[in-house]
């Protein structure tokens, strides 16, 4: 598996020099990139790195209650994408978004949006469990804390308990809150940074590979709470693994050098893609 | 016939032996064309005969120069006859002694020579002339026979590379020692010389004594030789000059850390890192006189003219220029912490909806903030120590006083005025130095220790 996968990458680089050589046009996206009921609406997205362009025409909704899966081999512009969602490709110098974002109809690159209230609507969980270094109360307390959520005591520790419950970690932390958050397991320490995405309740929760440094226990036990968090939450999911794709999403898009190759129900693209990358990338058959 | 001619032989000795060395090498392995059968490449050979004929050659040239002259003067002595050193204490037996090498040389001589002194000079011209030639063959004979010794025990199987590296690993270890050992030589003269000082002034008197006066009396009936060795208004003094350039450094250096660290666009911080750097490259001693010259009298003209009564050379003053000399250790210190705080922490608090600020206060300062108490803790053992400013700028009158309009002096300056010009080495007023040296360096020193352990601990905790 390991030894496909290196070559993969390999061959991915060699060829994304010969393409960038040639100037390649953006290829057209098969598949259905809308959703029945979307929450948020990106259209004709264009990121470029300096004067590289990473992301390349992109057009992709995200739904209300569902988890959309990005999939597609390394430096294929899928976290770059994901980083487009709530602007934090902003605090990368030389990082410049063309095209329309909407969240709820509201266009997330306008002049004058902030955002900042924007990034607590659209929270963000990261590959690496990135806890503060605090308190496991701490953690969860900040983000309530700095928008200024709560009024009192009371009603602070109600949100920690209701986001450390969501995140399926209230049982195993309740008894040593005061304890530091990086004190936790890998596995707890990535739950302890999803309850505290949850505690500032935003409408959509981007995962850039959040299991990829979890053994696969935890990454069991955060798989199964991702369903769960659907129930609440729009989902977008970055993750290398296809199976992890096919167990969480319902949606499934697929990244190929910028492009945005393929999208559909996570069932057809896995049993059923139509454009011959998705299915050489899906079977393992790459190039 | 000069040692370094001889020098300049044995390295001329190494280079033949390096060159015999690595030839011989490749002949016993059986030309160059089956060098891999050798242990080790032919170069550690050759460093191998190099070695063998320079170390030992060279350490015996050490210890004969070393104890050429003592022996000389031994045997000369031992023939001088009987009547010419009766009765004569050991600083007069080492002026003859002396008498005789400046007669022997042809320098001056502070008596009449007596034909004695000629034939025990011409004596020792000749057991001179005799040890040098002895030394010119005993060492060519040591580097050649070293040289032999190398030729005959090279062979395939010798392993000379691990030979050749644990050499210079003693000689690494050796040179390593050295300042190891400098620094504890240092450490227990202080200790020694401050153990005579409390044997004369009770440690008592010194640590809580409130009046400094270390004038001590040459004649039993001088006037004002007080001799009062209580260190308090020294180390008041040293206190407050550093908290006041702790008042200046943390605030102005941590914000410019904060500034240039999180703020600053990549071309700003180009050259206001170097720039503030440029403050920890000026002399102290240029920070003295613009202590002494311009800020000090700027601060007692600021005073007279709101009625205030201060002292030309105020503790104000010279804490204000150290504050300035301190900004970019505080600042330098603080930048590399901050920088140290992953990104990861910048993008989950930026994930949540915080501001640049929020995440500056709430996030990153506290994260760096142990590593940021060590670089001020480093900050303040250098305040406590640095001397020129305070020797220029601030007094010599030891006021007890918590007044920092007032003159104070501190340690340091005190260690300076007690050692200045000529003075005598067995005085309390002397050996005060060494106890007042040894607080500041057991002061410094514990600073210095906490500050590093509390660094590497926080650097730890992000790798």
């Amino acid at each position: 598996m390991s030894t496909t996968l290196d070559e993969m990458t390999v061959r991915t680089r060699a060829t994304t020099s010969a393409e960038l050589a040639s100037g390649r046009e953006s290829r057209e996206t098969v598949g259905d990139v809308t959703s029945a009921n979307p929450r948020m609406v990106c259209r004709h997205v264009d990121v470029f790195y300096g004067s590289t362009q990473a992301i390349k025409d992109v057009s992709l909704d995200i739904g209300k209650n569902e988890v959309v899966s990005m999939i597609g081999p390394s430096g294929c512009g899928k976290s770059t994408f994901l980083r487009c969602l709530n602007r934090m490709n902003d605090t990368i110098d030389g990082c410049r978004v063309t095209g329309s974002i909407t969240l709820d109809g509201l266009d997330i690159y306008d002049k004058g949006l902030d955002p900042v209230p924007l990034r607590a609507q659209v929270g963000m969980v990261f590959q690496k469990p990135n806890p503060f270094p605090k308190s496991i109360y701490e953690n969860v307390a900040y983000g309530p804390r700095i928008l200024g959520l709560t009024n009192s005591k009371a009603e602070l520790d109600d949100i920690i308990e209701g986001s450390l419950r969501k995140a399926g970690l209230w049982n195993e932390v309740k008894d040593r809150l005061d304890k530091p958050g990086t004190g936790l397991s890998g596995g707890q320490q990535q739950r302890l940074c999803i309850a505290r995405t949850i505690a500032v309740s935003p409408e959509v929760i981007l995962m850039d590979e959040p299991c990829s440094a979890l053994d696969p226990i935890a990454t069991a036990i955060i798989e199964e709470l991702i369903d769960e968090l659907r129930s609440n939450y729009s989902i977008a999911i970055v993750t290398h693994s296809m199976q992890q794709a096919a167990r969480v999403s319902q949606r499934t898009a697929y990244f190929h050098l910028g492009d945005l190759i393929e999208v559909g129900e996570t069932n057809q693209i896995f049993t059923n893609p139509k454009h011959k990358l998705t299915e050489d990338y899906i079977t393992g058959r790459f190039g | 016939m000069h040692t370094s001619t001889l020098l300049i032989l044995v390295l001329a000795f190494m280079s033949l032996a390096y060159y015999v060395g690595r030839k011989r090498a490749i002949s016993t392995a059986g030309g160059v064309t089956r060098i891999n059968t050798l242990h080790s490449l032919p170069v550690y050979y050759g460093l191998y005969a190099a070695l063998w004929a320079g170390l030992p050659a060279l350490l015996l040239m050490g210890l004969w120069a070393g104890f050429q002259d003592d022996i000389l003067v031994a045997l000369v002595k031992s023939e001088l006859p009987a009547t010419m050193l009766d009765g004569l204490s050991p600083g007069a037996a080492s002026l003859l002694v002396n008498d005789i090498k400046n007669l022997a040389s042809g320098a001056i001589v502070s008596r009449t020579p007596t034909p004695e002194m000629q034939l025990a000079a011409d004596r020792y011209n000749l057991y001179n002339q005799f040890a040098v030639w002895a030394m010119w063959l005993a060492v060519s004979a040591l580097a050649l026979g070293g040289m032999a010794f190398a030729w005959l025990r090279t062979q395939p199987k010798m392993r000379a590379r691990n030979r050749v590296e644990s050499i210079f690993m003693a000689i690494l270890v050796i040179f390593s020692s050295i300042a190891i050992l400098t620094t504890l030589g240092i450490v227990l003269s202080v200790l020694f010389e401050s153990m005579r000082f409390f044997q004369e002034v009770s440690p008592l008197e010194f640590f809580f004594g409130t009046l400094w006066s270390p004038q001590t009396a040459l004649r039993a009936d001088q006037i004002g030789a007080s001799g009062a060795f209580g260190a308090v208004p020294l180390f008041t003094g040293t206190l407050m000059v550093s908290a006041i350039a702790m008042f200046v450094a943390v605030p102005i250096g941590l914000m410019s850390a904060i500034y240039l660290s999180e703020y600053a666009p990549r071309k700003v911080r180009a050259w206001a890192k170097p720039t503030l750097e440029v403050l920890a490259g000026v002399p102290t001693v240029v920070y003295g006189f613009f202590a002494a010259l311009t800020v000090a009298p700027f601060i007692r003209e600021l005073g007279m003219s709101m009625g205030l009564n201060v002292a030309s050379e105020s503790a104000l003053a010279a804490g204000l220029v150290m504050g300035i000399m301190i900004i970019p250790f505080v600042s330098s210190l603080s930048e590399d912490v901050i920088n140290a705080v992953p990104q990861a922490m910048r993008d989950g608090s930026y994930a949540l909806g915080a501001t640049q600020s929020e995440t500056i206060r709430r996030v990153i300062i506290p994260a760096a903030l142990p590593g940021i108490v060590g670089g001020i803790l480093l900050a303040v053992s250098r305040a406590i120590g640095e001397t020129m400013i305070v020797v220029m700028a601030a007094g010599l009158a030891a006021n007890l006083t918590a007044n920092p309009l007032e003159s104070v002096t501190t340690v340091t300056v005190q260690i300076v005025t007690l050692l200045t010009g000529d003075q005598e080495f067995d005085s309390a007023k002397t050996m005060a130095a060494f106890a007042l040296g040894l607080t500041l360096f057991v002061v410094t020193l514990t600073l210095n220790v906490i500050a590093l352990h509390i660094v590497r601990k926080y650097r730890e905790q992000y790798e």
